[in-house]
């Protein structure tokens, strides 16, 4: 019969149901950083238990780390801690961790793929929920809560319900200054931001084909913000030629042997999902957040809409969100003042997102009074991003250029916004106070649209802003 | 490992209405900055409950009538947004043993059944009779039968569901799936060998 990738990859792993009608679901890979982690280890020696497959979990350190002042001890006392307390933890239970003197480090969903550990057609967890990202190869990757990352380091293994599986097209070619983050900002606007309970979305579609690995990356990244747990593409050849050569894929004849078996993850012509959903990537304009949470979006030309052009259910929401962004609801959206830019995140903050802008930028300056960063999302983007001249074209527009993290974009480091500051940021989540503010105002929007905002020091279209045709 | 048989709960309530709660606004993110969960309750909600000096707003969770509460009554797609266990967590520690709302976000649900802590569902219609209800006498015990679906106040009695898996593992005493994954490790082991990246 034929099957969806999901389903092989769950069928590969399933080591058995459990009494309660769970399944009993091998995860290959484990990836942790110091958030939630170390409650984990601290119940896996109140049990008496030790890793599992010590080679089969990787750490780094993101949430937390300074992206200036990086020197250790850090001046917060209790991020020194959570760094010192991941770094024991390694230690002590002979786990790979790419530490900040590593050259190495970044955020968790960077460093996977950029390290060759992520790979089609295996299952992977961390305690963190856009670990959808990681579907971007052919993987089926969960976001999982401290108890499980316990589970998974003492038996490789969690207890899940299965999904369904969504097919979601996106065929056609995307207009210039359209990007992957519109294309997954429109399909959450669309489907709803709990649109997705209870499926994994597969992704495809002429759009997906022409994408690069990084830009299906993004796409995955905020599955979750669409209520799915996971998000995949097919692997094909895209795929598999961002992971020859990198430091954890297979090697030599054994890569061949790698791609051959990749493949025949990929879900069959022939086989049903649970439902499809099509859309036209023509269809799709720059998209930018007005509200507080990722479904609430709009084009950038686009009103802020009101209460009456919203349905019934979503009207509630939709006045808090008002109140919390101080926005006017049938207002343009385009010309709202913003205070901060902020590039980077695990959804955008690959090498890809910085040469994208930085090719716009060049020779433009950030607008006086804007709080302009750029936070690599790890240290061999900003590396690659050094060489190739990118950090200084930043630096010269007036963009702060620096350390790889999660930095502002859920603000577990210094880097927050003050008071009722209106930030326009590439990351995933403009909750209420997310950017550690809790009066804070976030507008999501691809790395392109950050930069036209960070210059003219209002939400704008980038296609304006750079002349893009 | 033996773990307490969840079928049956009572307790007062306190309704905290809204659609799409994250878990940023459950437990924000600051307060992660931990290495255990202890003393995360205070922090439940607290941006919601206190301003920017401290004070105490406008809230459910500040009313004193409701003070105690361990049943908690929301809307819909509850505990949206990151994985953090510190959410539930937060929310075990503040008092509250169960929750009942529209829908659950599905990482929220799962991190919930693993601390013991039922998560509901009920009709949106249903939930706004038993807040007002709550609200009328917010002394009133809430009475939660997992076993058999429903939920109880005074005379009162709601439907309200919990998936399958979830309920047998609550009523069962094994929500805490721990204790089966490891009776399963041979199995493990065997599942394992046959994947070849497995063995890298």
């Amino acid at each position: 019969m034929a099957k969806t990738l999901f389903d092989k990859v769950w069928a590969a792993h399933t080591v058995r149901e459990l009494p309660n009608g769970m399944t009993q679901l091998l995860i290959g890979t484990h990836l942790i950083h110091e958030v939630t982690s170390p409650q984990a280890f601290g119940m896996l020696r109140d049990l008496g238990l030790k890793v599992l497959y010590p080679n089969r979990t990787f750490a780094t350190v993101d949430h937390i780390v300074p992206t200036d002042e990086r020197e250790e001890p850090f001046s917060d006392s209790l991020a020194d801690a959570m760094i010192k307390e991941l770094r024991k933890n390694c230690a002590d239970n002979g786990i790979k961790f790419f530490d900040l003197s590593s050259g190495q480090q970044g955020i968790v969903h960077i460093v996977g793929p950029e390290q060759g550990i992520t790979q089609p057609g295996t299952t992977i967890a961390c305690g963190d929920s856009h670990t959808s990202t990681h579907g971007a190869f052919g993987a089926i990757a969960f976001g999982i809560g401290t108890s499980q990352v316990r589970d998974v380091l003492a038996t490789q293994t969690i207890a899940l319900h299965k999904p369904k599986v969504r097919r979601i097209n996106v065929d056609g070619k995307l207009s210039p200054g359209v990007y992957a983050k519109d294309v997954i900002l429109h399909i959450i606007r669309m489907l709803g931001v709990n649109g997705g309970l209870g499926y994994a979305y597969e992704y495809g579609g002429t759009t997906f084909d022409a994408f690069t690995q990084e830009e299906r990356m993004t796409v995955c990244n905020m599955s979750i913000e669409g209520g799915a747990r996971v998000g995949y593409v097919n692997p094909d050849q895209t795929t598999f030629d961002y992971l020859r050569g990198r430091p954890y894929a297979p090697s030599g004849g054994e890569f061949d042997a790698a791609v051959a078996r990749w493949k025949a993850f990929a879900s069959d012509a022939d086989c049903v999902y649970g439902d499809t959903v099509n859309f036209k990537a023509s269809d799709v304009a720059p998209t930018v957040t007005w509200g507080i949470n990722p479904g609430q979006a709009v084009f950038i030309d686009e009103k802020i809409p009101a209460p009456a052009d919203l349905p019934e259910k979503d009207r509630s929401t939709a006045e808090e969100a008002y109140a919390h962004m101080k926005l006017r609801p049938g207002a343009p959206i385009k010309g709202t003042r913003i205070d901060v830019a902020f590039l980077g995140s695990c959804t955008n903050g690959r090498i890809s997102d910085l040469q994208e802008v930085a090719r716009h930028i060049k020779g433009k300056k950030v607008k006086s009074g804007v709080k302009a960063i750029v936070v690599p999302g790890s240290q061999g983007v900003a590396a690659v991003a050094e060489s190739m001249g990118l950090a200084e074209i930043f630096r010269e527009a007036g963009f702060e250029w620096r350390g790889a993290g999660c930095s502002m974009c859920l603000a577990m480091n210094p880097d927050k916004l003050i008071g009722d500051q209106l930030c326009a940021s590439s990351s995933n989540r403009n909750f209420k106070g997310r950017q550690g503010s809790p009066t804070g105002r976030t507008v999501l929007m691809s790395p392109l649209m950050v930069a036209a905002a960070a210059l003219t020091g209002e939400i704008s279209d980038a296609r304006e802003t750079f002349g893009i045709r | 490992m033996s773990l307490a048989k969840i079928s049956q709960l009572a307790g007062t309530g306190v309704h905290v209405p809204g659609d799409d709660i994250d878990t940023d606004r459950i437990i924000p993110a600051r307060f992660m900055k931990c290495v255990t969960f202890d003393g995360l309750g205070e922090f439940a909600f607290y941006d919601e409950r206190f301003d920017a000096e401290g004070k105490p707003k406008e809230h459910p969770m500040n009313d004193p009538q409701f003070a105690g509460a361990s049943i908690l009554l929301s809307g819909r797609n509850f505990g949206c947004g990151s994985s953090r266990e510190h959410a539930p967590q937060a929310l075990y520690r503040h008092g509250f043993r169960a929750i009942i709302a529209e829908s659950f976000a599905e990482i929220f649900f799962g991190n919930s059944i693993t601390l013991g802590i039922p998560c509901l569902v009920m009709d949106g219609r249903d939930i706004a009779s038993l807040a007002a209800l709550v609200a009328e006498a917010p002394h009133s015990e809430i009475n939660i039968n997992v076993a058999d679906n429903q939920v109880s106040i005074a005379d009162v009695t709601f439907p309200a569901a919990i998936p399958g898996h979830a309920r047998e593992a609550l009523v069962n005493g094994r929500w805490d799936a721990i204790a089966d994954l490891l009776e399963g490790l041979n199995a493990v082991r065997s599942t394992a060998s046959a994947l070849p990246y497995m063995q890298a």
